[in-house]
């Protein structure tokens, strides 16, 4: 399936290749290059480019290309699901997903490639098996392989792979025995210019750190479950058991996982924790235009909304702005013309502001478009849909463990039109 | 070699000193400031060549440096293979990526290394069998192709799964190197299919895929156990075995669409046989079981996390699924939209391509696809082209208004291509057509040219779908067209003013005049436009535009572009008069100005339905290579009954036969399925073999034992996890034990008999029963077996003849009885050496019937389903009776 894949840097460079199949030379690269170069945009590079005897599928993840060569028919999704799933690892084992540390690491990288993709078809993606077979490089262990000469590849050899539990590695062992689970909800909506609701609905997920000894069999039960719509698994969940009782029913893997992703039936109204007031004028004839936006807080249950960032892309007539804000920093690039306010956290008693002008090109026309605003921000503990996990229960082993839930709301693709 | 010495690190306390003295020397050099200039690589070499293993494994870590910078390594060939066997684990791993990189340039030498990996596929561990035979196979040296071929053959039956798993990877692999042999392949794949370990299920089907996959027979006896593995099998196997599965389904199964919305409880269908069903096609639609069984058992994998699995369930339910039952699809596809950018970008033109033809599917979640500013512009047109999809006269308010916020977006091509897309909802929906038009014109002082030319192509669509009287729009363009510069845009107002010239005498000359000043300075397109402008006006109105008409097709006559001069050429013959040309010239008016049908504004995602859903070719619009055709329906479904004989096999093979003698019976059960197979079809006229096989039964039937309950497991597997879904067996029921012969009428041999309430092993038909038989006498009782039946037809699996029982000693045997769904008394003879007496079992009805648990749902299915296969009658005790709770 998979015949080759190379990482491109932004600039242009291949810094990577690697065949899983016979070598397919590195100039299949230009005809991906050449759609570069087309695309207005980094992100506007179709993820898919025939070439005469290939296929080229790309993502774009940290500003590096993942370009992926194939040779015939193949489900698209496949390859780019495998791609993003190729990133996260990176990702899992060296913190970040930057050139640097690919180069770093390159035989860590080369390594786990190589056991990913057998002649192109994924084999061990399962990030619980991948470290039973090369283990994360650690500063500890960087410290202690460059002094003993031992290795990153793993001794055991990966029981997972046969089990019937294949997403957890066995014999884990804890002094201390904590569960996590983070049940994140993110709102999406447009707002419109009036400030009505065009659009909002609330996706939601469930991020578990499980740190258990043994082969623990958890179970989480909901409040509400009903509020569920549409929910999507980690593998490891039994999908019979929810059907049935709504019950999340599953061995964990070992360490940090998605559990389950959801959204939040459309009936129920979103409630939408900020509102913007928003003012902004050009007039006909003068060079100058009128900037002001106030930012309150709405239906919060109390809760204050904090890390707050308004961000805008300005027309293209406005040459510089001259603002100024209430509380927070705000920076404007004259080139790109983006406009990014960074509010922190909004005091009910005293709301944020940034008021001011900007001036625009002499002698061009009043530009027709008004920006959107895209505002991102954080309610602690809180999950904005009313969703609450009413217990979790753990079977097949004896000690008691630590559990702990943390609730989040953030603004997802959050959109105000003006 | 044990495994542990393979790998065990050996590196004791003086590979540790060395390592020491190592790192303060070599550490610091980092990968990226390496280069492949010829002195480093002789390092390198000379690293290798060492005995200590860091340094070694140092100089590895490089070569995998220079290989992953696509630097050149292969004359170190030599210096790395004889590392082959290292016993140092990450050693080994690294000199294997070298190996499958650089093998195939480097063939003889690779041949060095062979012999390590033919001792390793020895290795009593599994998984360095495993790595053994994937890097054996990985690498490309035709040389060593039976070599492959010889391990691959014996992976395939390799106890653990993970090492069959391997092998169905190597076929794939050995394929692309010789595709001669493709016939021994094929036979492992075939081997390969019927193994039961989910491991192995995806990768022996992409093998499938790979070498054959147009052996849709080879599927038949698999396709059950496939779909009911499914939800076990890892992530990227269910993808690929779904779209196998969607393939083999369109094959098999007859159309699902025709007569949708019909009922499916026709009873008297239920009663038709499968034949008579496939005759007449006027019968409502009965769904075949088995397709019905895909169907339930891919719909859970929709909530899978794998964006790819949902597609391809997706597209599975697009192409399979009766027309009312795809839209449980739809909540799953949106939220893919949640994912990164291209998965969103090739679900969204997937949901293109079915909003056309379902628009009801996505129109509940016509907000999901609003488009918002941080979209990038490929996302954002495929969500405009949706919207467009979408529209209808409910919607379309809402749809326009959002369409006028993009319109003012900043992104211009975006805003180009929503103009595009009001176009088509006012040709689509006649509603709103005026309302569209007049928002089109406002765009016409818009200062954005692209904006402006844009909504002139498509006014200009537009008008020409509704000729009535628009005079004043055209006015409104004339006017506009010295400002605007879009060569597209002002070829379309002259095309208009030419087309519609009558209708604006006054000023169709006007424009006429100021091109004739600016014709040489004009793009070839304009210019074209031009010249029909002027001869379209030379017929109407030759009073005032005569001149002009003769400089315009002079000046085209020496311009630079062949069209422009052809078509001049050709207008003035046509127009004007002159001695020569005649016969044309009188139907010029009727050439030029005949009314031109209206261009269809449609969506671009008309034609891409041609390719199956979630394809590359799909997604490119092109056909892909090894784009394998998604065939229609087969008309009738002559398939069915092959199928049926093919993998309902079991339960036509076990189906009570009258008349047949019970030898027969047994002869058939204990010979092998491939015999059963041929004879399914000749069954009646072969008899002679029977009688001469049956001798043989009884010594037969103790070796067979083994072979029978794991290959009577399979039936029983087949029958009841497959078809009645959960057979619960309950073992955990009070056992009744019931008298069959007492001790002191049967000179010390007592029998007592109980029912076990578990599927019978020996037929599906059979009623297991346990006899316990206990010697209550004081001597030896022998040579304990089944004698004649009453009546002779009854169909009795004997328990094997107990030689010798010691006083006082019990033993329990199992036999199965067919007591026909009746609970008629079976009457048979049990006897010892000397004597014979006559014993009866009389079931209870309870006994005949095997519990399920399933909702009313499912049991109305399954009884469809059992009745569609034309098995209405009980094909044994254990099928077709169901708890309802």
């Amino acid at each position: 399936m998979i015949h080759s894949l190379f990482l491109i840097n932004a600039s242009g460079d291949i810094f990577l290749e690697k065949h899983w199949k016979s070598v397919v030379s590195r100039s299949v690269c230009d005809y991906f290059f050449e759609a570069q170069e087309r695309a207005s945009e980094p992100e506007n590079v179709p993820p898919v480019i025939p070439t005469p005897h290939h296929y080229l599928i790309s993502v774009l993840r940290h500003r590096i290309y993942f370009v992926a060569v194939i040779q015939s028919e193949v489900p698209p999704l496949f390859v780019i699901e495998f791609l993003h799933r190729v990133v996260d690892t990176f990702q899992d084992y060296f913190g970040v997903c930057t050139e640097a540390a690919i180069k770093d690491n390159v035989v860590v990288v080369y390594e786990l490639l190589e056991e990913m993709l057998d002649n192109g078809f994924p084999l061990a993606t399962e990030s619980n098996i991948l470290k039973e077979l090369i283990k994360p490089p650690t500063i500890l262990r960087t410290m202690v392989n460059t002094i003993t000469g031992s290795t990153n590849v793993g001794e055991q050899l990966p029981t997972g792979q046969l089990s019937v539990v294949p997403w957890r590695r066995t014999g884990v062992k804890y002094t201390n025995n904590e569960a996590y689970f983070d049940v994140v909800e993110e709102i999406d909506a447009i707002i419109d210019k009036s400030g009505s609701t065009i659009t909002a609905e609330i996706q939601g997920v469930i991020d578990a750190c499980v740190k258990l000894t043994g082969m623990p069999d958890l179970t989480l039960s909901f409040m509400n479950p009903r509020l569920l719509d549409d929910v999507s698994f980690h593998p490891c969940v039994r999908f019979k058991r929810w059907e049935a009782e709504r019950i999340l029913s599953f061995i964990p893997p070992d360490g940090n996982f998605r559990l389950l992703s959801y959204h939040v039936s459309s009936q129920n109204l979103v409630a939408i924790p900020v509102y913007v007031k928003h003012n902004i004028t050009f007039r006909e004839g003068s060079s100058q235009g009128r900037f002001d936006l106030t930012l309150g807080p709405k239906q919060t249950m109390g809760k204050a909304v904090e890390s707050v960032l308004v961000s805008s892309q300005l027309p293209r007539g406005v040459l510089n702005v001259n603002l100024n804000p209430s509380q927070g920093t705000y920076t404007f690039d004259p080139v790109t013309k983006l406009l990014s306010w960074d509010v922190g956290k909004i005091n009910p008693q005293k709301l944020p502001s940034l008021k001011g002008s900007m001036s625009l090109q002499a002698g061009a026309s009043k530009p027709d478009e008004n920006p959107t605003f895209n505002i991102q921000f954080k309610i602690q503990q809180m999950a904005i849909s009313g969703l609450k996990v009413n217990r979790l229960d753990m079977y097949g082993e004896k000690y008691k463990p630590f559990k702990g839930i943390k609730y989040m709301t953030k603004a997802g693709k959050f959109q105000v039109r003006t | 070699m044990s495994s542990t010495a393979l790998y065990n690190d050996q590196g004791g306390a003086e590979t540790a000193v060395e390592a020491g003295q190592e790192s303060t020397s070599s550490t610091g050099a980092a990968f990226g400031l390496f280069s492949a200039d010829f002195k480093k690589n002789e390092d390198l070499k000379e690293m290798l060549e060492s005995n200590k293993e860091s340094h070694k494994l140092e100089a590895m870590k490089r070569i995998v440096g220079l290989i992953a910078k696509g630097k050149n390594a292969s004359e170190l060939f030599p210096a790395v293979v004889k590392n082959v066997a290292s016993k140092n684990i990450e050693l080994k791993k690294l000199v294997y990526v070298y190996l499958v990189r650089y093998a195939e340039e480097q063939q003889d030498l690779a041949l060095l290394s062979i012999s390590t990996f033919q001792r390793a596929l020895k290795d009593p561990n599994q998984f360095i069998r495993a790595s053994a035979l994937r890097v054996l196979s990985s690498i490309r040296v035709p040389i060593i192709v039976p070599i492959m071929m010889l391990a691959i053959k014996e992976a395939s039956t390799d106890l653990s799964p993970y090492v069959r798993k391997t092998s169905a990877h190597a076929i794939q692999k050995l394929y692309s190197l010789d595709p001669d042999q493709k016939e021994q392949l094929i036979e492992v794949i075939e081997k390969l299919l019927k193994d039961k370990s989910t491991l192995v299920a995806g990768s022996v089907v992409m093998a499938f895929e790979e070498v054959c996959p147009d052996r849709i027979d080879l599927i038949h006896k698999n396709y059950r156990k496939l779909c009911n593995l499914l939800v076990d099998v890892e992530e990227w196997g269910q993808v690929v075995i779904i779209s196998m599965l969607t393939r083999y389904a369109r094959t098999q199964f007859i159309n699902p669409w025709k007569e949708d919305g019909l009922d499916e409880n026709n009873e008297t269908a239920f009663y038709d046989s499968d034949s008579e069903r496939n005759q007449t096609e006027a019968k409502p639609y009965i769904m075949d079981p088995d397709h019905r069984l895909l169907l339930r058992n891919t719909k859970p994998l929709l909530q899978s996390r794998n964006t790819a699995v949902v597609m391809s369930v997706a597209q599975l339910y697009w192409h399979l699924a009766p027309k009312h039952e795809v839209s449980v699809v739809t909540k799953s596809l949106v939220r893919l939209l949640r994912s990164h950018r291209e998965v969103q970008f090739i679900v969204l033109q997937n949901i293109a391509t079915m909003s056309i033809q379902r628009k009801g599917m996505f129109e509940p979640f016509m907000k999901s696809f609003y488009v918002r500013s941080t979209d990038p512009t490929n996302i954002k047109t495929l969500k405009l082209e949706i919207l467009t999809n979408l529209a209808n006269e409910a919607n379309i308010s809402t749809i326009l208004r959002e369409f006028q916020t993009y319109v003012k977006s900043q992104d211009k091509e975006f805003a180009a291509a929503t103009i595009q897309a009001i176009g088509r909802c006012a040709t689509n929906i006649s509603e709103v057509a005026d309302t569209c038009l007049n928002g089109l014109v406002q765009l016409l002082s818009n200062r954005d040219e692209t904006v402006v030319a844009e909504s002139v192509v498509v006014i200009k669509k537009l008008l020409q779908t509704q000729p009535s009287q628009h005079s004043e729009i055209i006015k409104h363009m004339a006017k506009l067209f010295d400002n605007i510069t879009v060569p597209m845009a002002r070829a379309s107002i002259l095309w208009l003013i030419g087309e519609y010239c009558e209708k604006v005498p006054k000023i169709a000359p006007d424009v006429l005049r100021k091109m004739a000043k600016t014709f040489t300075t004009e793009e070839d397109i304009v210019k074209l436009q031009t010249v029909n402008l002027a001869a379209k006006l030379y017929l109407t109105n030759s009073k005032q535009t005569k001149l002009l008409t003769q400089y315009i097709l002079n000046l085209g006559k020496y311009d630079q572009n062949y069209d422009i001069r052809d078509r001049t050429r050709f207008i003035r013959q046509l127009i004007v008069p002159s001695e020569k040309s005649s016969a044309l010239n009188k139907y010029a008016r009727r050439i030029l100005l005949a009314s031109k049908p209206a261009p269809v504004l449609e969506s671009a995602f008309k034609d891409r339905d041609r390719y199956q859903l979630g394809t590359l070719s799909h997604s490119l619009n092109i056909k892909a290579t090894g784009y394998q055709e998604l065939c229609d329906w087969p008309t009738i479904a002559p398939d069915a009954s092959v199928r049926n004989v093919e993998i309902i096999e079991p339960v036509n093979e076990w189906v009570p036969k009258a008349g047949k003698s019970k030898q027969r019976k047994s002869e058939k059960f204990y010979s092998d399925e491939e015999e059963d197979r041929d004879e399914a079809g000749s069954e009646s006229s072969s008899t002679e073999d029977s009688s001469s096989s049956s001798s043989e039964e009884s010594d037969k039937s103790s070796s067979a034992s083994e072979k029978t309950s794991s290959e009577s497991e399979a039936n029983s597997i087949d029958l009841f996890a497959l078809l009645c879904s959960q057979v619960t067996t309950s073992s955990f029921s009070p056992v009744k034990t019931y008298d069959l012969l007492h001790h002191m009428s049967a000179k010390g041999l007592a029998a007592k008999y109980h029912f076990p309430r578990q599927p019978c092993l020996y037929q599906p038909c059979m009623v297991a029963v346990q006899v316990i038989l206990t010697n209550c006498s004081d001597h030896n009782l022998e040579e304990i077996h089944i004698g004649d039946r009453i009546p002779a037809s009854l169909n009795i699996h004997c328990f094997n003849t107990i030689e010798r029982l010691e006083p006082g000693a019990a033993v329990t045997v199992s036999m199965g009885i067919d007591f026909s769904d009746s609970t008629q008394a079976a009457n048979f003879q049990l006897c010892t050496k000397s004597d014979k007496f006559n014993v009866s079992i009389q079931p209870v009805v309870g006994e005949l019937l095997t519990p399920s648990t399933m909702t009313e749902e499912d049991f109305c299915m399954e009884q469809r389903l059992k009745l569609a296969q034309g098995t209405v009658v009980p094909v044994g005790s254990y099928c077709c009776f169901y708890q309802l709770y």
